[in-house]
C-alpha cells in the first residue's frame, strides 16, 4: 500500500489512478487502503467511498478464482446474449455481480467489450469463447472445475 | 532519438523509407481487438518464427498493425506491397504462406475471400466489397502502421501537419482552415470544430486545457477504440495541433478502462512522441511547450459526458452539472478546456495536410468529411466502415455489409447507441448526416449502427437500452433517475405479457417528462429508443399488450418451443441436450416438450439438425393451444 501511495502526489485528482492501483493489486478495495489513501490525499473516507462505489471498476468485495463476464452490448442482445447469461446463471446458481459460495466462480457483465463480429461473447478468465450456443456454457464451467481440481493434485 | 527539429523530422522519414525500401514483402497481420479474440498475436508469432526458421529475415517482414475493420473474417493477413487479402488464417496455414506465396508467389486460393454474391474469389483487399465503396481517409492507415513503433506513423507523412502549423501558420490560420473544412463533431452532437476552438482560444486565461473523449461507452460502438489502438498518433498529432490553435498546454486522453489495448498503445505512443520532442518543452525545436497525459476511465458511462469526464478527471464522482458556463469558459478546474472525439482529432492532420478544398469535397452540404461506423449485429459483414457523409444506409447495409445474416429480412437498424433509435426499413434510402438522423428521431452519435432482423423485438430492444441508460443514469436528477426505472419497469411489464391498454401514451408521457427535467444528454437522449420504436413499430407494442404475443418470437414469457410430431425423427438429439430433462421420448418416436419445465433457454432448436427443423417457436393463440396440450399431457402421465 505504501509503495503505490508513495508514487502519487497528495491531491485529490490521483484518486482514481490510486484506486486502479489497489483494485489491481488486490482485486479489490479492502477497507484498510480505503483509511490509508484517506490519511494520504487528506479527503474524507466518506468521499472516497462515494467515488469508489460509484465506478464498476472498482469492488469492495474479492472475486471469486474464476470470472466469467458476459458481454451485453447491442449486438451481443440481439444475438442472443440474453439466453447465456441465463444459462450461465442457472447453472451457477448467481446473479450478475455475485460468486459462488466456495468462491469458485464470479458472474459479471460488461456493456461491450467491442468484439460484436464474435457475438454473443463469454469471457472465462480471460478467455474469449465467441458465437457462444447456450449448450457451451456448460463445457465451459465443467473445464473450469476440472483446472481446479487439477491444480489441488 | 534525441529532441528534433523541423529538419531532422524530415530526415528521420527520409531514413526510414530508405531503410526500409520500397519493394520489400511485408506479411501485415491484423491486430484490432476482435482479431486479437481470434488468436492473432499467435499467428503473427508463428510467421516471425517460421520466417527465422527458414532464414527469411531479409526476403520478408511481419508486422501486427492495426484494426483492418472487418472483423467478420478475422485474423486478417495481408501481404504487401502486393495487398493479398488471406482470411481466417489459422496456424496451419502459416507455413503454405511462406512456402507458396512468400517463395513462389503463388496465391493460396483456400485462404481467399469469397464473394457470397458472386461466388468469385478474391485476391486484392481493396477489390473486396467490403472495402470498395468505403472511403478509408482516417481509418486507411491503420492497416500499414504498427501502432507501437512511431518510425511507421513518421513514414506514412505523419507529424508532417504539425510541422506546417508550428512553423508556417499563426493559430488563427489553423482555425480557420478547421472552420472552412465545415469539420463537425464525431462525438455525437456535431458541433463544429472550429468554433468550438474559437470560443476557446478567445477566452483570457493563464492556463487552458485540451481533452480527447475517448470514453466510447456506447454499446456496439468500437471505431474510437480502433483508431487509438490502431493509429494513436493521428489523434495525437490532432491534439498538438489544437492545442497550438487554442494555446493549451496540457491535455488529457480519457479512455476507457475495458480497452486495455487501446490504453497500451496510446501510453507507448505519447511516450514515444514525448522521446522524439514531438510532446513536451521546445515542441519540434520551437518555442511552443504541451504534454499528453492518460486518464484511465473506470467503468462509468456518464463520464463520456463532457462535464461529468472532468468531474472524472479532477478525482471526483462522474457528475454533471449545469451548462452555462460551458467548458470552453470554465471546464477542468475552473479553466477553460476544449473536448473533442477521437475520430475528430484523428480529422485534423489530414485537414491541415490535404486543405480544406479537397476535405469539403467529400460529404453532404452540411455535413462533411467521412464518419466511422461500426456495423454490427444481424449483418453478414461486421465491421469498421468509414464512409462518406450522405452514403444511403442501404449502400452500408447491403453492398458493404453484405445484407443480413441467414437470409432473414431486415426489420430496423439502430443508431446512436441508447441516445439514439431505431431507423426503419422505409427509410433505407435516407443519405446519413447529422441532419437526416436527428430528423427521423435518432441521431448520429459516436457511430455505432446495429442491425436487426425478423427475429429481433422491438419492444426488447427499447427495454435493453432502458435498461442500459437506468443502471449508468448517475441518478442526480430525479427525472432521469426515477424516470427510466419506470420506462424500464413498464416495458418489462409488456414484454411479460402484462402491458395494459394506455402503456404507450404512458411511456411516451414520462419519456418527454424525462427528456424535459434532465440536466445532461443521458437523461435528454434516454427516451429516444422508446419514441422510435412506438413511432415506426407501434403493431409490435400492440401485439405484446393486446393479444400477449411477441410476432418476432423473442420474448421468453410469450413464447414455447414446440417439437412438430410431423417432422420429429426421434434421434434424441435434443432430449439429451436439454439442461432441465423437461424433452421425453424414444429412439425413432417422437419426441415432446414438457412446457412446464421447459425453461426456454433454445438448446433443443440449436440442436435439431436444419434438414429435420423439427423445433418451432409459437406466441400468441398457438401458444396458448401448445401448454394447454401440454398440460394435458401431463396429467395423462
Amino acid at each position: 500500500m505504501e509503495k503505490i501511495l508513495s508514487e502519487f502526489e497528495k491531491n485529490q485528482k490521483e484518486l482514481i489512478h490510486i484506486l486502479h492501483d489497489v483494485q489491481e493489486k488486490y482485486d479489490y478495495i479492502p477497507s484498510r487502503a480505503i483509511s490509508e489513501i484517506s490519511r494520504h490525499l487528506k479527503i474524507s473516507e466518506s468521499e472516497i467511498y462515494g467515488v469508489l462505489s460509484f465506478y464498476k471498476a472498482f469492488t469492495l468485495k474479492p472475486r471469486g478464482k474464476h470470472v466469467i463476464t458476459i458481454c451485453m452490448g447491442t449486438a451481443c442482445h440481439v444475438r442472443g446474449a440474453p439466453m447465456i447469461l441465463d444459462e450461465f446463471k442457472r447453472k451457477l446458481g448467481i446473479e450478475p455481480g455475485e460468486t459462488t459460495d466456495d468462491n469458485l466462480f464470479t458472474l459479471e457483465t460488461v456493456n461491450c467489450v467491442g468484439a460484436c463480429a464474435l457475438g454473443p461473447i463469454a469471457i472465462a478468465d480471460g478467455d474469449y469463447h465467441g458465437q457462444m450456443k447456450t449448450r457451451e456454457v456448460d463445457k465451459i464451467v465443467e473445464k473450469l472445475k476440472n483446472e481446479k481440481r487439477n491444480d489441488s493434485e | 532519438m534525441d529532441d528534433i527539429n523541423l529538419t531532422k523530422l524530415d530526415e528521420i522519414r527520409a531514413k526510414i523509407s530508405q531503410l526500409r525500401g520500397k519493394q520489400k514483402t511485408c506479411i501485415t497481420v491484423c491486430g484490432g481487438t476482435g482479431c486479437h479474440a481470434y488468436g492473432c498475436l499467435e499467428v503473427a508469432e508463428a510467421f516471425k518464427e517460421e520466417i527465422g526458421k527458414q532464414n527469411l529475415q531479409d526476403l520478408v517482414d511481419v508486422r501486427t498493425t492495426g484494426c483492418h475493420g472487418f472483423c467478420e473474417r478475422g485474423p486478417i493477413v495481408v501481404i504487401q506491397p502486393e495487398g493479398i487479402f488471406y482470411q481466417r488464417i489459422q496456424l496451419d496455414n502459416i507455413k503454405d504462406v511462406i512456402s507458396e506465396t512468400i517463395i513462389n508467389k503463388k496465391i493460396i486460393d483456400k485462404l481467399l475471400y469469397i464473394d457470397p454474391r458472386t461466388k468469385e474469389k478474391i485476391v486484392h483487399e481493396k477489390e473486396v466489397p467490403f472495402y470498395k465503396k468505403q472511403k478509408r481517409i482516417i481509418f486507411g492507415n491503420n492497416g500499414f502502421i504498427d501502432p507501437t513503433d512511431i518510425k511507421d506513423y513518421i513514414a506514412l507523412e505523419g507529424y508532417k501537419a504539425l510541422t506546417k502549423v508550428l512553423f508556417d501558420m499563426t493559430s488563427e490560420e489553423v482555425i480557420g482552415e478547421i472552420k472552412a473544412s465545415g469539420l463537425r463533431g464525431r462525438g455525437g452532437a456535431g458541433f463544429l470544430t472550429g468554433k468550438k476552438w474559437e470560443i476557446c482560444r478567445d477566452v483570457d486565461s493563464d492556463k487552458k486545457y485540451i481533452i480527447c473523449n475517448a470514453d466510447e461507452g456506447d454499446p456496439g460502438a468500437y471505431m474510437d477504440r480502433s483508431l487509438l489502438e490502431g493509429n494513436p498518433h493521428s489523434v495525437i498529432e490532432g491534439m498538438v495541433i489544437g492545442a497550438y490553435a487554442i494555446g493549451a498546454s496540457e491535455g488529457f486522453i480519457y479512455v476507457r478502462m475495458e480497452y486495455p489495448l487501446a490504453v497500451e498503445n496510446v501510453t507507448i505512443a505519447v511516450e514515444q512522441a514525448r522521446k522524439l520532442g514531438l510532446l513536451g518543452k521546445s515542441i519540434l525545436g520551437s518555442e511552443y511547450q504541451f504534454d499528453i497525459h492518460i486518464f484511465k476511465g473506470a467503468g462509468a458511462f456518464v463520464s463520456g459526458e463532457e462535464t461529468s469526464l472532468m468531474a472524472s478527471i479532477e478525482g471526483r464522482r462522474a457528475f454533471p452539472r449545469q451548462r452555462p458556463p460551458f467548458p470552453a469558459q470554465e471546464g477542468l478546474w475552473g479553466k477553460p478546456t476544449n473536448i473533442n472525439n477521437v475520430e475528430t482529432w484523428a480529422n485534423v492532420p489530414l485537414i491541415i495536410n490535404k486543405g480544406t478544398e479537397w476535405y469539403s469535397q467529400i460529404g453532404t452540404r452540411k455535413s462533411k468529411g467521412t464518419k466511422i461506423f461500426s456495423l454490427v449485429g444481424k449483418i453478414n459483414n461486421t465491421g469498421l466502415v468509414e464512409v462518406p457523409m450522405g452514403i444511403k444506409l442501404r449502400e452500408i447495409i447491403y453492398d458493404i455489409g453484405g445484407g443480413i445474416k441467414d437470409g432473414k429480412k431486415f426489420k430496423a437498424v439502430q443508431t446512436g447507441g441508447p441516445s439514439g433509435g431505431c431507423i426503419p426499413a422505409g427509410m433505407l434510402d435516407l443519405p446519413i448526416d447529422f441532419e437526416t438522423l436527428t430528423q427521423v428521431g435518432s441521431m448520429m452519435g459516436s457511430g455505432g449502427m446495429i442491425v436487426m432482423d425478423e427475429d429481433t423485438c422491438m419492444v426488447d430492444v427499447a427495454r435493453y437500452f432502458l435498461n442500459f441508460t437506468q443502471e449508468e443514469s448517475c441518478g442526480k436528477c430525479v427525472p432521469c433517475r426515477v424516470g427510466t426505472r419506470q420506462l424500464v419497469d413498464i416495458l418489462t411489464r409488456i414484454t411479460q405479457g402484462n402491458g395494459e391498454e394506455g402503456d404507450t401514451k404512458k411511456l411516451e408521457d414520462l419519456g418527454k417528462t424525462i427528456k424535459a427535467g434532465s440536466l445532461c444528454g443521458l437523461g435528454h437522449t434516454a427516451p429516444n429508443p422508446v419514441f422510435t420504436t412506438i413511432r415506426y413499430f407501434k403493431d409490435e407494442y400492440e401485439a405484446h399488450i393486446k393479444e400477449k404475443s411477441c410476432p418476432a418470437l423473442f420474448c421468453k414469457d410469450l413464447i414455447v418451443y414446440y417439437i412438430e410430431p410431423d417432422k420429429c425423427v426421434g434421434c434424441l438429439l435434443c432430449l439429451k441436450n436439454c439442461p432441465v430433462d423437461a424433452i421425453s421420448g424414444e429412439r425413432k418416436k417422437v419426441h415432446l416438450i414438457d412446457q412446464e419445465l421447459c425453461i426456454k433457454c433454445g438448446a433443443c432448436l440449436e440442436v435439431c439438425p436444419p434438414k429435420v427443423g423439427a423445433v418451432s417457436k409459437y406466441t400468441g393463440k398457438k401458444r396458448d393451444r401448445i401448454l394447454k396440450k401440454s398440460s394435458v399431457e401431463r396429467a395423462e402421465k
